[in-house]
């Protein structure tokens, strides 16, 4: 259950080095991709219940679990869909407009 | 031992692919490519070949698949023509630029509209930009003899291309010869199975595919394919020799030419038609006309250092397209005369344009291209042969 976190950008000097296919180690995120959000979701972590639900159904991948009942989201990644403060059956997740945060 | 059959180039191709054992053959039938396809079901429906053949609802789908089970280091191969090559076009970059060896068999078709379903090679130059190495075969011999160099060209690791053999529709798919199946030891001895890639998926070391590359990176992956790809001229022409030793046939390498070194004038051209003109070199030899011919096998990547040494010599050197880049002149052609420019090889060109639609090309209209190049050269640059009027 890993943090799709950036990882900086590798430096290539050499045309040999760039890698082969368009491909890389995975996880490797190359560029953050979050501008357009208008609303973030927030997670409450108090009313969380471990069900995985928003970690499933995110469409980017954004949320990451740390530990027990303490799921993150990437603010880098997250587009503010707001998928799973719809799917939070605890309702343990709310979004929240980004000038008030 | 190897035998003899009497087969169309669309069955010969069929047997290529067979002896090839690719693992999955993923393809949407489409005249004139359908034979080829169906050939090939059947291999498997005998459980001659053992492969899984997809039956996609497009040719979107059938490259798709095909990127996908090429990404997961599975040897793979698809087949289509005109409309559905360019249905599937969107697709191509993607195979070429994630360097997936995928080999597809394309029936050279014309493009609608006016709608037709005969022979030019109007389709492959919409993809000559695609990444994709570009093959076209003579005959049916060179066709089942072309898959099998196809793969391993693409699977060397010096190029890691996908490549695209190229067969006049009808006049090559759909008539028949004398072809000989090479025995299928020889052949696993001369195209061992394909290797999982680093670059392709992989459970024991997790890999992203088709990653974005912004405005900080793209261009250097560009560049690194563009050398890699440049890199199958001289991997083809290896092979090529590799495989006239192993079986007795040898069709040329990226460029093959015929009583080309004396020639005072030569016709370049590509693919079955290039049948019809040596027997008209043949012929004008023997009246001691000073003519040769120069067949490209290989569109992409363009063998220039190869074609400049053929024409260094030439007093005049002609292109016969069955193709017309609207608006210019035959897309050989151009690539033609930059390739002779950028050579320092400053020799008179013409272009003749040919076979559209299926329109047949007569000895006698290649005997009168002939005649041009070798008397009076035109103002008119482009010039369409076989017209019923003008």
């Amino acid at each position: 259950m890993k943090n799709f976190r950036m990882s900086p950008v590798p430096e290539f000097s050499k045309i040999e080095d760039i890698p082969l296919g368009a491909s890389c180690k995975a996880f490797h995120i190359t560029e953050k991709n979050a501008s357009w959000r208008i609303k973030r979701p927030v997670i409450n972590q108090d009313k969380c219940v471990d069900c995985y639900r928003c970690y499933l159904l995110c469409p980017d991948g954004a949320i990451h679990r740390e530990a027990a009942r303490n799921f993150l989201i990437d603010y880098d990644f997250c587009k503010g869909c707001g998928i799973c403060a719809f799917e939070c059956k605890a309702r343990a997740i709310s979004m929240v407009k980004e000038t008030l945060v | 031992m190897s035998r003899f059959e009497f087969l169309n180039g669309n069955e010969a191709l069929a047997w290529g692919v067979k002896l090839a054992k690719p693992g999955v053959i993923a393809a949407y039938p489409i005249t004139p490519q359908t034979i080829a396809v169906e050939k090939i079901a059947e291999f498997v429906q005998d459980g001659l070949l053992d492969s899984i053949y997809l039956h996609v609802e497009s040719e979107h789908s059938a490259m798709a698949c095909s990127i996908g089970a090429s990404a997961t280091g599975v040897r793979t191969f698809t087949a289509t023509s005109s409309q559905g090559l360019l249905y599937m076009a969107e697709c191509l970059p993607y195979a070429s630029g994630a360097r997936l060896p995928i080999v597809m068999m394309n029936a050279n078709r014309a493009m609608a509209t006016p709608w037709n379903i005969y022979g030019d090679q109007m389709d492959v130059m919409y993809v000559l930009n695609s990444g994709w190495i570009q093959l076209f075969a003579e005959n049916a011999q060179e066709a089942l003899d072309m898959v099998i160099q196809s793969f391993k060209l693409a699977e060397d690791s010096e190029v890691m291309a996908p490549v695209m053999i190229n067969l006049d529709g009808f006049v090559l798919t759909h008539t028949y010869e004398k072809v000989n199946i090479p025995e299928q030891e020889l052949v696993d001895s001369f195209l061992p199975p394909m290797q999982l890639q680093s670059h392709m998926m992989n459970a024991q070391h997790p890999t992203s595919v088709c990653i974005s590359a912004g405005n900080a990176h793209n261009m250097e992956f560009k560049l690194k394919q563009h050398l890699d790809l440049l890199n199958a001229i001289a991997v083809f022409s290896r092979i090529s020799k590799e495989f006239g030793n192993f079986f007795g046939r040898y069709h040329g390498g990226a460029v093959e030419g015929y009583y080309y070194s004396d020639a005072d004038v030569l016709l370049v051209t590509v693919g079955s038609i290039a049948g019809t003109v040596k027997e008209v070199v043949d012929a004008m030899r023997k009246e001691g006309h000073s003519v040769g011919l120069l067949k490209l096998r290989m569109v992409r990547p363009f063998p220039v250092k190869q074609l400049a040494e053929a024409c260094k010599n030439a007093i005049a050197v002609g292109v016969l397209d069955k193709n017309i880049s609207f608006g210019y002149e035959g897309t050989i052609y151009t690539n033609v005369n930059s390739a002779l420019l950028q050579s320092g090889v400053f020799v008179k060109t013409q272009n003749f344009i040919g076979g559209l639609g299926g329109r047949d090309i007569p000895k006698k209209e290649i005997r009168s291209m002939f005649k041009v190049l070798l008397d009076n050269l035109e103002e008119k640059k482009v010039r369409f042969h076989n017209l019923r009027c003008t």
